[in-house]
Protein backbone atom coordinates (compact mmCIF):
# COMPACT_ATOMS: atom_id res chain seq x y z
CA UNK A 1 0.00 0.00 0.00
CA UNK A 2 1.40 3.23 -0.84
CA UNK A 3 -0.28 5.41 2.46
CA UNK A 4 1.59 2.63 4.39
CA UNK A 5 3.20 4.76 7.12
CA UNK A 6 5.98 1.60 8.06
CA UNK A 7 9.23 2.20 6.78
CA UNK A 8 11.20 -0.85 6.91
CA UNK A 9 13.66 -1.19 9.37
CA UNK A 10 17.52 -1.52 8.54
CA UNK A 11 17.87 -5.28 7.93
CA UNK A 12 18.92 -7.28 10.50
CA UNK A 13 22.29 -7.88 11.77
CA UNK A 14 23.96 -10.70 11.84
CA UNK A 15 26.50 -12.13 13.97
CA UNK A 16 29.97 -10.34 14.06
CA UNK A 17 32.31 -12.64 11.61
CA UNK A 18 34.60 -13.84 14.78
CA UNK A 19 31.66 -15.41 16.05
CA UNK A 20 31.69 -17.84 12.98
CA UNK A 21 34.58 -18.00 12.15
CA UNK A 22 36.66 -18.82 15.27
CA UNK A 23 35.89 -22.43 15.47
CA UNK A 24 37.25 -23.59 11.39
CA UNK A 25 39.87 -20.89 12.10
CA UNK A 26 40.99 -23.24 15.26
CA UNK A 27 39.77 -26.39 13.86
CA UNK A 28 42.26 -25.80 10.51
CA UNK A 29 45.28 -24.39 12.31
CA UNK A 30 45.82 -26.65 14.62
CA UNK A 31 45.51 -29.76 11.63
CA UNK A 32 47.91 -27.35 9.49
CA UNK A 33 50.47 -27.38 12.74
CA UNK A 34 50.34 -31.20 13.30
CA UNK A 35 53.07 -32.07 10.96
CA UNK A 36 55.62 -29.60 12.89
CA UNK A 37 54.99 -30.87 16.20
CA UNK A 38 54.24 -34.59 15.73
CA UNK A 39 56.06 -35.36 12.28
CA UNK A 40 56.26 -39.33 13.50
CA UNK A 41 54.37 -41.22 10.46
CA UNK A 42 51.84 -43.37 12.92
CA UNK A 43 50.30 -39.93 13.84
CA UNK A 44 50.45 -38.36 10.44
CA UNK A 45 48.61 -41.53 9.16
CA UNK A 46 46.06 -41.17 11.91
CA UNK A 47 45.12 -37.62 11.68
CA UNK A 48 45.36 -37.94 7.72
CA UNK A 49 42.96 -40.76 7.97
CA UNK A 50 40.72 -38.44 10.71
CA UNK A 51 40.63 -35.90 8.02
CA UNK A 52 39.68 -38.33 5.04
CA UNK A 53 36.74 -39.34 7.70
CA UNK A 54 36.07 -35.97 8.15
CA UNK A 55 35.74 -34.93 4.51
CA UNK A 56 33.01 -37.75 4.21
CA UNK A 57 31.16 -36.66 6.95
CA UNK A 58 31.03 -33.71 5.87
CA UNK A 59 29.58 -34.76 2.71
CA UNK A 60 27.01 -36.35 4.55
CA UNK A 61 25.95 -33.37 6.76
CA UNK A 62 24.91 -31.78 3.46
CA UNK A 63 22.05 -34.50 3.35
CA UNK A 64 21.65 -35.44 6.76
CA UNK A 65 22.00 -32.23 8.84
CA UNK A 66 20.70 -29.89 6.03
CA UNK A 67 18.31 -31.79 4.44
CA UNK A 68 17.02 -34.41 7.13
CA UNK A 69 17.78 -37.39 5.51
CA UNK A 70 19.08 -40.57 7.39
CA UNK A 71 21.37 -42.16 5.00
CA UNK A 72 22.71 -45.46 6.21
CA UNK A 73 24.41 -46.66 2.70
CA UNK A 74 27.20 -43.25 3.39
CA UNK A 75 30.00 -45.72 2.91
CA UNK A 76 29.32 -46.79 -0.44
CA UNK A 77 29.93 -43.67 -1.52
CA UNK A 78 33.63 -44.14 0.10
CA UNK A 79 34.21 -47.61 -1.50
CA UNK A 80 33.31 -46.77 -4.47
CA UNK A 81 35.75 -44.04 -4.92
CA UNK A 82 38.21 -45.87 -3.04
CA UNK A 83 37.52 -48.90 -5.47
CA UNK A 84 37.58 -46.55 -8.51
CA UNK A 85 41.03 -45.50 -7.91
CA UNK A 86 42.76 -49.18 -7.02
CA UNK A 87 40.94 -50.63 -10.18
CA UNK A 88 41.95 -48.08 -12.47
CA UNK A 89 45.70 -48.75 -10.79
CA UNK A 90 45.23 -52.06 -11.42
CA UNK A 91 44.47 -51.24 -15.17
CA UNK A 92 48.01 -49.03 -15.13
CA UNK A 93 46.07 -46.04 -14.81
CA UNK A 94 47.47 -44.59 -12.39
CA UNK A 95 47.44 -40.76 -12.42
CA UNK A 96 45.27 -38.90 -10.38
CA UNK A 97 44.32 -36.36 -13.13
CA UNK A 98 41.49 -38.94 -14.51
CA UNK A 99 41.88 -41.40 -11.65
CA UNK A 100 40.08 -38.54 -8.85
CA UNK A 101 37.50 -37.24 -11.19
CA UNK A 102 36.22 -41.08 -12.59
CA UNK A 103 35.76 -41.63 -8.96
CA UNK A 104 34.07 -38.38 -8.47
CA UNK A 105 31.80 -39.22 -11.18
CA UNK A 106 31.28 -42.63 -10.37
CA UNK A 107 29.92 -41.61 -6.77
CA UNK A 108 27.69 -38.75 -8.65
CA UNK A 109 26.43 -41.57 -10.88
CA UNK A 110 25.18 -44.13 -7.81
CA UNK A 111 24.33 -41.27 -5.62
CA UNK A 112 21.87 -40.16 -8.52
CA UNK A 113 20.23 -43.58 -9.68
CA UNK A 114 20.22 -45.10 -5.93
CA UNK A 115 19.21 -41.34 -4.66
CA UNK A 116 16.35 -41.17 -7.58
CA UNK A 117 14.67 -44.31 -5.77
CA UNK A 118 15.33 -43.66 -2.24
CA UNK A 119 14.24 -40.17 -2.51
CA UNK A 120 10.69 -41.56 -2.98
CA UNK A 121 10.65 -42.76 0.61
CA UNK A 122 10.61 -41.16 4.02
CA UNK A 123 11.69 -41.78 7.59
CA UNK A 124 12.28 -45.41 8.20
CA UNK A 125 11.95 -46.23 4.51
CA UNK A 126 14.84 -44.11 3.73
CA UNK A 127 16.83 -45.68 6.39
CA UNK A 128 16.46 -49.44 4.95
CA UNK A 129 16.69 -48.94 1.49
CA UNK A 130 20.11 -46.59 1.62
CA UNK A 131 21.41 -49.06 3.86
CA UNK A 132 20.27 -51.91 1.11
CA UNK A 133 22.21 -49.89 -1.40
CA UNK A 134 24.80 -49.98 0.85
CA UNK A 135 24.70 -53.70 1.87
CA UNK A 136 24.00 -54.24 -2.66
CA UNK A 137 27.85 -52.35 -3.77
CA UNK A 138 29.38 -54.65 0.00
CA UNK A 139 28.38 -57.58 -1.36
CA UNK A 140 29.68 -56.32 -5.19
CA UNK A 141 33.01 -55.07 -3.93
CA UNK A 142 33.39 -59.13 -2.41
CA UNK A 143 32.23 -60.61 -5.32
CA UNK A 144 34.72 -58.81 -7.44
CA UNK A 145 36.89 -61.89 -7.45
CA UNK A 146 39.31 -60.01 -10.34
CA UNK A 147 39.89 -57.15 -7.82
CA UNK A 148 40.70 -59.33 -4.43
CA UNK A 149 37.11 -60.29 -3.62
CA UNK A 150 36.81 -60.53 -0.16
CA UNK A 151 40.55 -59.92 0.45
CA UNK A 152 40.65 -56.23 -1.35
CA UNK A 153 42.82 -54.44 -4.10
CA UNK A 154 46.72 -53.34 -3.31
CA UNK A 155 48.23 -50.40 -5.18
CA UNK A 156 52.09 -50.26 -5.56
CA UNK A 157 52.39 -46.72 -4.86
CA UNK A 158 50.23 -43.57 -4.48
CA UNK A 159 48.58 -41.83 -7.58
CA UNK A 160 50.42 -39.93 -9.32
CA UNK A 161 50.24 -36.64 -10.35
CA UNK A 162 50.28 -35.35 -13.97
CA UNK A 163 53.46 -37.96 -13.93
CA UNK A 164 55.01 -36.92 -10.58
CA UNK A 165 54.74 -38.82 -7.57
CA UNK A 166 54.57 -36.03 -5.11
CA UNK A 167 51.66 -37.72 -2.91
CA UNK A 168 54.46 -40.92 -2.03
CA UNK A 169 55.71 -38.26 0.61
CA UNK A 170 53.34 -38.37 3.45
CA UNK A 171 53.68 -34.86 4.54
CA UNK A 172 52.92 -33.66 1.37
CA UNK A 173 49.40 -36.02 1.26
CA UNK A 174 48.51 -34.92 4.80
CA UNK A 175 48.40 -31.44 2.92
CA UNK A 176 46.68 -32.20 0.11
CA UNK A 177 43.97 -34.23 2.14
CA UNK A 178 44.12 -31.20 4.44
CA UNK A 179 43.64 -28.64 1.48
CA UNK A 180 40.74 -30.82 -0.03
CA UNK A 181 38.83 -30.92 3.58
CA UNK A 182 39.18 -27.14 3.46
CA UNK A 183 38.14 -26.95 -0.04
CA UNK A 184 35.11 -29.14 1.04
CA UNK A 185 34.31 -26.97 3.71
CA UNK A 186 34.10 -24.21 1.84
CA UNK A 187 32.28 -25.51 -0.94
CA UNK A 188 28.82 -26.78 1.28
CA UNK A 189 29.55 -24.08 3.60
CA UNK A 190 29.19 -21.47 0.59
CA UNK A 191 26.25 -24.05 -1.31
CA UNK A 192 24.27 -24.08 2.26
CA UNK A 193 23.94 -20.74 2.35
CA UNK A 194 22.73 -20.16 -1.39
CA UNK A 195 19.43 -20.33 -2.73
CA UNK A 196 19.50 -24.08 -3.58
CA UNK A 197 20.90 -24.47 0.59
CA UNK A 198 17.83 -22.38 1.14
CA UNK A 199 15.64 -24.89 -0.64
CA UNK A 200 16.92 -27.61 0.65
CA UNK A 201 17.10 -26.44 4.65
CA UNK A 202 13.19 -24.99 3.64
CA UNK A 203 12.42 -28.65 2.82
CA UNK A 204 13.69 -30.20 6.11
CA UNK A 205 11.57 -27.03 8.10
CA UNK A 206 8.37 -27.51 6.33
CA UNK A 207 7.95 -29.67 3.34
CA UNK A 208 4.18 -29.17 2.90
CA UNK A 209 4.73 -25.46 3.32
CA UNK A 210 7.86 -25.74 1.04
CA UNK A 211 5.81 -27.08 -2.34
CA UNK A 212 2.72 -24.80 -1.57
CA UNK A 213 4.94 -21.52 -2.20
CA UNK A 214 6.25 -23.84 -5.79
CA UNK A 215 9.30 -25.66 -4.67
CA UNK A 216 9.47 -29.34 -5.30
CA UNK A 217 11.51 -30.82 -2.72
CA UNK A 218 12.39 -34.30 -4.11
CA UNK A 219 14.60 -32.03 -7.16
CA UNK A 220 16.26 -30.87 -4.45
CA UNK A 221 17.52 -33.43 -2.31
CA UNK A 222 18.72 -35.53 -5.02
CA UNK A 223 20.81 -32.71 -6.45
CA UNK A 224 21.99 -32.71 -2.90
CA UNK A 225 22.30 -36.46 -2.43
CA UNK A 226 24.17 -36.14 -5.79
CA UNK A 227 26.87 -33.64 -4.35
CA UNK A 228 26.66 -35.54 -1.01
CA UNK A 229 27.70 -38.46 -3.09
CA UNK A 230 30.41 -36.87 -5.55
CA UNK A 231 32.32 -35.17 -2.27
CA UNK A 232 32.28 -38.70 -0.28
CA UNK A 233 33.66 -40.64 -3.45
CA UNK A 234 36.38 -37.99 -3.37
CA UNK A 235 36.99 -38.88 -0.02
CA UNK A 236 37.53 -42.54 -0.89
CA UNK A 237 39.89 -41.87 -3.48
CA UNK A 238 41.96 -40.13 -1.09
CA UNK A 239 41.47 -43.05 1.33
CA UNK A 240 42.52 -45.50 -1.29
CA UNK A 241 45.57 -43.50 -1.34
CA UNK A 242 46.75 -43.86 2.25
CA UNK A 243 46.97 -47.29 2.72
CA UNK A 244 47.69 -48.01 -0.95
CA UNK A 245 44.90 -50.59 -0.25
CA UNK A 246 41.20 -50.74 -0.66
CA UNK A 247 39.03 -53.62 0.99
CA UNK A 248 34.88 -54.51 0.87
CA UNK A 249 35.34 -53.44 4.55
CA UNK A 250 35.68 -49.77 3.64
CA UNK A 251 31.85 -49.66 2.74
CA UNK A 252 30.20 -51.98 5.45
CA UNK A 253 26.81 -50.91 7.48
CA UNK A 254 29.05 -50.32 10.48
CA UNK A 255 30.65 -47.32 8.86
CA UNK A 256 28.08 -45.33 7.93
CA UNK A 257 26.74 -45.79 11.27
CA UNK A 258 29.71 -44.69 12.02
CA UNK A 259 29.32 -41.65 9.44
CA UNK A 260 26.44 -40.96 11.36
CA UNK A 261 27.64 -40.89 14.94
CA UNK A 262 29.96 -38.36 13.49
CA UNK A 263 28.04 -35.94 12.13
CA UNK A 264 25.34 -36.17 15.41
CA UNK A 265 28.54 -36.21 18.32
CA UNK A 266 29.91 -33.01 16.31
CA UNK A 267 26.71 -31.18 15.68
CA UNK A 268 24.25 -31.75 13.17
CA UNK A 269 23.60 -29.11 10.08
CA UNK A 270 27.20 -27.13 11.38
CA UNK A 271 29.36 -28.54 8.54
CA UNK A 272 32.48 -27.94 11.30
CA UNK A 273 30.85 -29.85 13.68
CA UNK A 274 31.41 -33.15 11.73
CA UNK A 275 34.66 -32.58 11.16
CA UNK A 276 35.31 -32.43 14.69
CA UNK A 277 33.25 -35.56 15.30
CA UNK A 278 35.07 -37.43 12.59
CA UNK A 279 38.02 -36.52 13.74
CA UNK A 280 37.14 -37.23 17.49
CA UNK A 281 35.80 -40.47 16.85
CA UNK A 282 38.57 -41.59 14.88
CA UNK A 283 41.20 -40.36 17.62
CA UNK A 284 39.36 -41.71 20.23
CA UNK A 285 38.82 -45.29 18.66
CA UNK A 286 42.17 -45.56 17.91
CA UNK A 287 43.14 -44.82 21.71
CA UNK A 288 40.08 -46.90 23.28
CA UNK A 289 41.23 -49.67 20.38
CA UNK A 290 45.05 -49.93 22.22
CA UNK A 291 43.65 -49.81 25.53
CA UNK A 292 40.90 -52.85 25.74
CA UNK A 293 40.05 -55.31 22.73
CA UNK A 294 36.01 -54.07 24.01
CA UNK A 295 36.54 -50.77 22.91
CA UNK A 296 32.98 -50.78 21.29
CA UNK A 297 31.18 -51.66 24.48
CA UNK A 298 32.78 -48.04 25.96
CA UNK A 299 32.30 -46.33 22.73
CA UNK A 300 28.73 -46.98 22.13
CA UNK A 301 27.86 -45.91 25.46
CA UNK A 302 29.90 -42.49 25.24
CA UNK A 303 27.92 -41.62 21.71
CA UNK A 304 24.31 -42.25 23.50
CA UNK A 305 26.00 -39.84 26.49
CA UNK A 306 26.74 -37.36 23.76
CA UNK A 307 24.09 -37.28 22.25
CA UNK A 308 21.81 -37.01 25.62
CA UNK A 309 24.04 -34.52 27.39
CA UNK A 310 25.13 -32.24 24.51
CA UNK A 311 22.65 -32.45 21.89
CA UNK A 312 23.39 -30.30 19.24
CA UNK A 313 26.58 -32.10 19.47
CA UNK A 314 30.58 -30.48 20.52
CA UNK A 315 29.74 -27.36 18.35
CA UNK A 316 26.52 -26.42 20.66
CA UNK A 317 28.86 -27.25 23.56
CA UNK A 318 31.10 -24.87 22.64
CA UNK A 319 29.29 -22.48 21.67
CA UNK A 320 27.31 -22.20 25.09
CA UNK A 321 31.38 -21.94 26.28
CA UNK A 322 31.85 -18.62 24.56
CA UNK A 323 28.83 -17.13 25.72
CA UNK A 324 26.80 -17.94 22.91
CA UNK B 1 -18.64 -10.97 -15.76
CA UNK B 2 -15.40 -11.80 -17.47
CA UNK B 3 -13.69 -15.09 -17.14
CA UNK B 4 -13.39 -16.19 -13.72
CA UNK B 5 -10.28 -16.57 -12.59
CA UNK B 6 -11.32 -19.90 -10.80
CA UNK B 7 -13.51 -22.66 -11.88
CA UNK B 8 -14.77 -25.75 -9.89
CA UNK B 9 -16.62 -27.93 -12.11
CA UNK B 10 -18.48 -30.83 -10.42
CA UNK B 11 -15.75 -31.87 -7.66
CA UNK B 12 -16.13 -35.67 -5.68
CA UNK B 13 -14.07 -36.71 -2.97
CA UNK B 14 -14.89 -39.46 -0.70
CA UNK B 15 -12.91 -40.80 2.43
CA UNK B 16 -14.42 -43.92 2.76
CA UNK B 17 -18.06 -43.37 3.07
CA UNK B 18 -18.17 -40.19 4.09
CA UNK B 19 -18.39 -37.69 0.65
CA UNK B 20 -16.18 -34.47 1.99
CA UNK B 21 -16.92 -33.13 -1.50
CA UNK B 22 -19.96 -33.74 -3.28
CA UNK B 23 -20.60 -32.22 -6.70
CA UNK B 24 -19.10 -29.24 -5.92
CA UNK B 25 -19.43 -26.66 -8.41
CA UNK B 26 -18.10 -22.81 -8.37
CA UNK B 27 -16.77 -20.14 -9.91
CA UNK B 28 -14.50 -17.05 -8.61
CA UNK B 29 -14.49 -14.23 -10.87
CA UNK B 30 -11.73 -12.27 -11.57
CA UNK B 31 -11.03 -9.73 -8.56
CA UNK B 32 -13.60 -11.09 -6.30
CA UNK B 33 -13.33 -11.90 -2.79
CA UNK B 34 -15.36 -14.91 -2.67
CA UNK B 35 -16.03 -16.17 1.26
CA UNK B 36 -16.99 -20.17 1.80
CA UNK B 37 -18.85 -20.74 5.31
CA UNK B 38 -20.20 -23.33 6.97
CA UNK B 39 -20.18 -25.65 9.93
CA UNK B 40 -16.83 -27.52 11.20
CA UNK B 41 -16.48 -30.88 8.89
CA UNK B 42 -18.37 -29.25 6.13
CA UNK B 43 -15.31 -30.00 3.94
CA UNK B 44 -13.83 -26.62 3.47
CA UNK B 45 -10.44 -27.26 4.26
CA UNK B 46 -10.51 -30.34 2.21
CA UNK B 47 -12.03 -27.83 -1.25
CA UNK B 48 -8.86 -25.30 -0.17
CA UNK B 49 -6.18 -28.46 -0.34
CA UNK B 50 -8.62 -30.07 -3.82
CA UNK B 51 -7.62 -26.40 -5.29
CA UNK B 52 -4.09 -26.31 -4.27
CA UNK B 53 -3.65 -30.17 -5.26
CA UNK B 54 -2.89 -31.27 -2.14
CA UNK B 55 -5.78 -33.60 -1.84
CA UNK B 56 -6.32 -35.87 -4.63
CA UNK B 57 -9.78 -35.15 -6.77
CA UNK B 58 -12.16 -38.40 -7.14
CA UNK B 59 -13.83 -36.38 -10.10
CA UNK B 60 -13.98 -33.23 -11.61
CA UNK B 61 -11.48 -30.42 -13.13
CA UNK B 62 -10.36 -27.77 -11.22
CA UNK B 63 -9.17 -24.62 -14.22
CA UNK B 64 -6.96 -21.51 -13.00
CA UNK B 65 -6.36 -18.56 -15.11
CA UNK B 66 -7.54 -20.42 -18.07
CA UNK B 67 -5.92 -23.51 -17.69
CA UNK B 68 -7.18 -27.10 -16.76
CA UNK B 69 -4.53 -27.66 -13.64
CA UNK B 70 -6.12 -31.15 -12.20
CA UNK B 71 -3.18 -33.39 -13.05
CA UNK B 72 -1.21 -30.63 -12.33
CA UNK B 73 1.38 -31.39 -8.49
CA UNK B 74 1.06 -28.95 -5.65
CA UNK B 75 4.02 -26.86 -6.36
CA UNK B 76 3.35 -26.67 -10.02
CA UNK B 77 0.07 -24.63 -9.15
CA UNK B 78 1.43 -22.73 -7.03
CA UNK B 79 4.15 -21.19 -9.34
CA UNK B 80 0.91 -20.34 -11.70
CA UNK B 81 -0.44 -18.19 -8.93
CA UNK B 82 -2.66 -20.61 -6.81
CA UNK B 83 -1.58 -19.57 -3.21
CA UNK B 84 -2.80 -20.45 -0.20
CA UNK B 85 -2.10 -19.92 3.99
CA UNK B 86 -3.31 -22.40 6.00
CA UNK B 87 -5.74 -22.97 8.82
CA UNK B 88 -3.25 -24.34 11.05
CA UNK B 89 -0.25 -22.40 10.32
CA UNK B 90 2.63 -23.92 8.13
CA UNK B 91 5.58 -21.09 8.47
CA UNK B 92 9.45 -22.41 8.38
CA UNK B 93 10.03 -22.34 12.16
CA UNK B 94 14.13 -22.37 11.80
CA UNK B 95 14.27 -19.89 9.50
CA UNK B 96 13.90 -16.07 10.50
CA UNK B 97 10.58 -14.18 9.53
CA UNK B 98 12.44 -12.32 7.07
CA UNK B 99 13.85 -15.34 5.44
CA UNK B 100 10.65 -16.93 5.37
CA UNK B 101 9.56 -14.17 3.05
CA UNK B 102 12.43 -14.25 0.90
CA UNK B 103 12.21 -17.54 0.44
CA UNK B 104 8.37 -17.37 -0.78
CA UNK B 105 9.93 -14.66 -3.16
CA UNK B 106 12.91 -16.71 -4.27
CA UNK B 107 10.56 -18.81 -6.09
CA UNK B 108 8.95 -16.68 -8.40
CA UNK B 109 12.76 -15.31 -8.91
CA UNK B 110 14.12 -17.86 -11.63
CA UNK B 111 15.93 -20.66 -11.27
CA UNK B 112 16.69 -21.83 -7.31
CA UNK B 113 19.60 -24.54 -8.93
CA UNK B 114 21.87 -21.81 -8.04
CA UNK B 115 25.21 -23.10 -5.52
CA UNK B 116 27.36 -20.09 -5.05
CA UNK B 117 26.00 -16.81 -4.10
CA UNK B 118 24.01 -16.20 -0.68
CA UNK B 119 20.77 -16.40 -0.43
CA UNK B 120 20.83 -14.15 2.52
CA UNK B 121 22.81 -11.00 1.40
CA UNK B 122 20.43 -11.15 -2.01
CA UNK B 123 19.34 -7.65 -1.58
CA UNK B 124 16.53 -7.90 -4.34
CA UNK B 125 14.68 -10.95 -2.59
CA UNK B 126 15.58 -9.28 0.30
CA UNK B 127 14.51 -5.97 -0.31
CA UNK B 128 10.47 -7.92 -1.92
CA UNK B 129 10.44 -9.54 1.55
CA UNK B 130 11.18 -6.83 3.46
CA UNK B 131 8.70 -4.75 2.15
CA UNK B 132 5.36 -7.45 2.04
CA UNK B 133 6.44 -7.48 6.12
CA UNK B 134 6.19 -3.84 6.32
CA UNK B 135 2.49 -3.94 4.78
CA UNK B 136 1.56 -7.05 7.12
CA UNK B 137 2.72 -4.92 10.07
CA UNK B 138 5.92 -7.49 10.73
CA UNK B 139 8.74 -5.68 10.04
CA UNK B 140 9.66 -5.07 13.16
CA UNK B 141 10.11 -9.00 13.65
CA UNK B 142 12.06 -9.60 10.43
CA UNK B 143 15.01 -10.70 12.50
CA UNK B 144 13.46 -12.95 14.83
CA UNK B 145 12.41 -17.24 14.38
CA UNK B 146 9.64 -17.60 12.94
CA UNK B 147 8.96 -20.25 15.62
CA UNK B 148 9.09 -17.39 18.50
CA UNK B 149 6.05 -15.32 16.74
CA UNK B 150 2.59 -15.61 18.25
CA UNK B 151 0.03 -17.18 16.77
CA UNK B 152 -1.74 -13.91 15.46
CA UNK B 153 1.84 -13.12 13.75
CA UNK B 154 2.47 -16.51 12.44
CA UNK B 155 -1.09 -15.80 10.30
CA UNK B 156 0.26 -12.70 9.43
CA UNK B 157 3.73 -13.95 8.08
CA UNK B 158 1.52 -16.29 6.00
CA UNK B 159 0.05 -13.24 4.32
CA UNK B 160 3.47 -11.57 4.09
CA UNK B 161 4.46 -14.82 2.43
CA UNK B 162 1.33 -14.93 0.27
CA UNK B 163 1.90 -11.52 -0.75
CA UNK B 164 5.40 -12.07 -3.00
CA UNK B 165 4.57 -15.33 -4.33
CA UNK B 166 3.17 -13.26 -7.04
CA UNK B 167 -0.60 -14.75 -6.25
CA UNK B 168 -3.22 -14.60 -9.00
CA UNK B 169 -5.69 -15.78 -6.76
CA UNK B 170 -4.94 -16.16 -2.53
CA UNK B 171 -6.69 -19.01 -0.71
CA UNK B 172 -7.24 -18.10 2.98
CA UNK B 173 -8.53 -21.29 5.35
CA UNK B 174 -9.65 -19.06 7.91
CA UNK B 175 -7.08 -16.38 8.58
CA UNK B 176 -8.48 -15.10 11.66
CA UNK B 177 -8.98 -18.14 13.50
CA UNK B 178 -7.83 -18.08 17.02
CA UNK B 179 -6.97 -14.82 16.96
CA UNK B 180 -7.84 -11.66 19.45
CA UNK B 181 -10.26 -9.10 18.53
CA UNK B 182 -7.34 -6.65 18.40
CA UNK B 183 -5.62 -8.99 15.67
CA UNK B 184 -8.59 -9.85 13.51
CA UNK B 185 -9.48 -5.86 13.24
CA UNK B 186 -5.34 -5.35 11.96
CA UNK B 187 -6.34 -8.76 9.37
CA UNK B 188 -9.59 -7.18 8.33
CA UNK B 189 -7.68 -4.11 7.66
CA UNK B 190 -5.22 -5.99 5.71
CA UNK B 191 -7.27 -7.41 3.64
CA UNK B 192 -9.66 -4.81 2.99
CA UNK B 193 -6.68 -3.49 1.64
CA UNK B 194 -5.68 -6.13 -0.77
CA UNK B 195 -8.93 -6.83 -1.89
CA UNK B 196 -9.62 -5.76 -5.79
CA UNK B 197 -6.01 -6.40 -6.24
CA UNK B 198 -6.01 -9.79 -5.63
CA UNK B 199 -9.40 -12.55 -5.91
CA UNK B 200 -9.24 -14.56 -2.79
CA UNK B 201 -11.11 -16.98 -1.77
CA UNK B 202 -11.73 -17.01 1.81
CA UNK B 203 -12.85 -19.54 4.40
CA UNK B 204 -13.91 -17.82 7.69
CA UNK B 205 -16.04 -18.62 10.65
CA UNK B 206 -15.83 -14.68 11.53
CA UNK B 207 -19.08 -13.77 10.35
CA UNK B 208 -18.53 -10.11 10.54
CA UNK B 209 -15.30 -10.31 9.03
CA UNK B 210 -17.34 -12.37 6.19
CA UNK B 211 -19.92 -10.09 5.49
CA UNK B 212 -17.79 -7.09 5.57
CA UNK B 213 -15.38 -8.13 2.89
CA UNK B 214 -17.09 -10.80 0.72
CA UNK B 215 -18.48 -10.06 -2.72
CA UNK B 216 -20.18 -13.27 -2.99
CA UNK B 217 -21.06 -15.82 -0.27
CA UNK B 218 -21.18 -19.96 -0.91
CA UNK B 219 -22.29 -22.20 1.85
CA UNK B 220 -21.07 -25.50 1.80
CA UNK B 221 -22.50 -28.20 4.31
CA UNK B 222 -21.64 -31.71 4.10
CA UNK B 223 -19.28 -31.06 0.67
CA UNK B 224 -22.28 -29.63 -1.20
CA UNK B 225 -22.84 -25.54 -1.49
CA UNK B 226 -26.40 -25.16 -0.60
CA UNK B 227 -26.44 -21.16 -1.38
CA UNK B 228 -24.41 -19.36 -3.23
CA UNK B 229 -24.48 -15.43 -4.07
CA UNK B 230 -24.38 -12.05 -2.40
CA UNK B 231 -24.25 -11.78 1.34
CA UNK B 232 -27.63 -10.24 1.57
CA UNK B 233 -28.87 -13.05 -0.57
CA UNK B 234 -27.01 -15.88 1.62
CA UNK B 235 -28.15 -13.90 4.52
CA UNK B 236 -32.12 -14.18 3.77
CA UNK B 237 -31.62 -17.97 2.32
CA UNK B 238 -34.38 -20.16 4.46
CA UNK B 239 -32.15 -23.07 3.78
CA UNK B 240 -28.73 -21.39 5.06
CA UNK B 241 -30.86 -20.33 8.32
CA UNK B 242 -31.90 -23.68 8.64
CA UNK B 243 -28.57 -25.96 8.04
CA UNK B 244 -26.34 -23.81 9.24
CA UNK B 245 -27.15 -20.68 10.80
CA UNK B 246 -29.72 -21.09 12.71
CA UNK B 247 -28.04 -21.76 15.98
CA UNK B 248 -25.39 -18.54 15.50
CA UNK B 249 -25.65 -14.66 16.01
CA UNK B 250 -25.06 -13.55 12.41
CA UNK B 251 -24.81 -10.78 10.03
N1 LIG C 1 -7.40 -37.32 5.15
C1 LIG C 1 -8.62 -37.54 5.65
N2 LIG C 1 -9.04 -38.80 5.87
C2 LIG C 1 -10.27 -39.04 6.37
N3 LIG C 1 -11.16 -38.08 6.67
C3 LIG C 1 -10.78 -36.80 6.48
C4 LIG C 1 -9.51 -36.46 5.96
N4 LIG C 1 -9.42 -35.11 5.88
C5 LIG C 1 -10.59 -34.64 6.33
N5 LIG C 1 -11.42 -35.65 6.68
C6 LIG C 1 -12.79 -35.49 7.17
O1 LIG C 1 -13.49 -34.76 6.22
C7 LIG C 1 -14.41 -33.88 6.85
C8 LIG C 1 -14.17 -32.47 6.36
O2 LIG C 1 -12.97 -31.96 6.90
P1 LIG C 1 -12.47 -30.48 6.60
O3 LIG C 1 -12.32 -30.31 5.15
O4 LIG C 1 -11.26 -30.24 7.43
O5 LIG C 1 -13.70 -29.62 7.13
P2 LIG C 1 -13.76 -28.08 7.52
O6 LIG C 1 -12.52 -27.42 7.07
O7 LIG C 1 -14.98 -27.59 6.81
O8 LIG C 1 -13.94 -28.02 9.00
C9 LIG C 1 -14.22 -34.04 8.33
O9 LIG C 1 -15.21 -34.91 8.82
C10 LIG C 1 -12.87 -34.67 8.46
O10 LIG C 1 -12.80 -35.49 9.59
MG1 LIG D 1 -11.07 -26.34 8.06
Amino acid sequence: MAENPVTPPALPASPPLWRRLWLPVLVFALLALVPFVWGERFILGLVTRAMIMAIAALSLDLILGYGALVSFGHAAFLGLGAYAVAILFSHDIVDAAIAFPVAILIGAGFAFVTGAISLKTRGVYFIMITLAFGQMAFFTATSLSAYGGDDGLRMFHRSEVFGTRILANDTTFYFVVLGTLAGCFVLLKTIVGSRFGRVLRGAKENERRMRALGFDPFRYRLAAYVIAGSICALAGALFANLGMFVAPAYMTWQRSGEFIAMVVLGGMGTLIGPIIGAIGVTLIEEWLAAVTQHWKVIFGPMVVLVAIFARGGIVKLLERGTGR
Amino acid sequence: MTAPILSLSNLHKAYGALKVTDGVSLDVGAGELHAIIGPNGAGKTTLISEITGEVALDAGTVTFDGADVTALPVHARALKGLTRSFQITQVLPGFTVLENVATAAQAHDGSSFRFFRSAGADKRLTDIAMAALGEVGLAARAALPAASLSHGEKRQLEIAMALVSQPKLLLLDEPMAGMGREETERLVAVLMALKGRYPMVLVEHDMHAVFRLADRISVLVYGQVIASGSPEAVRADPAVREAYLGEEEFG
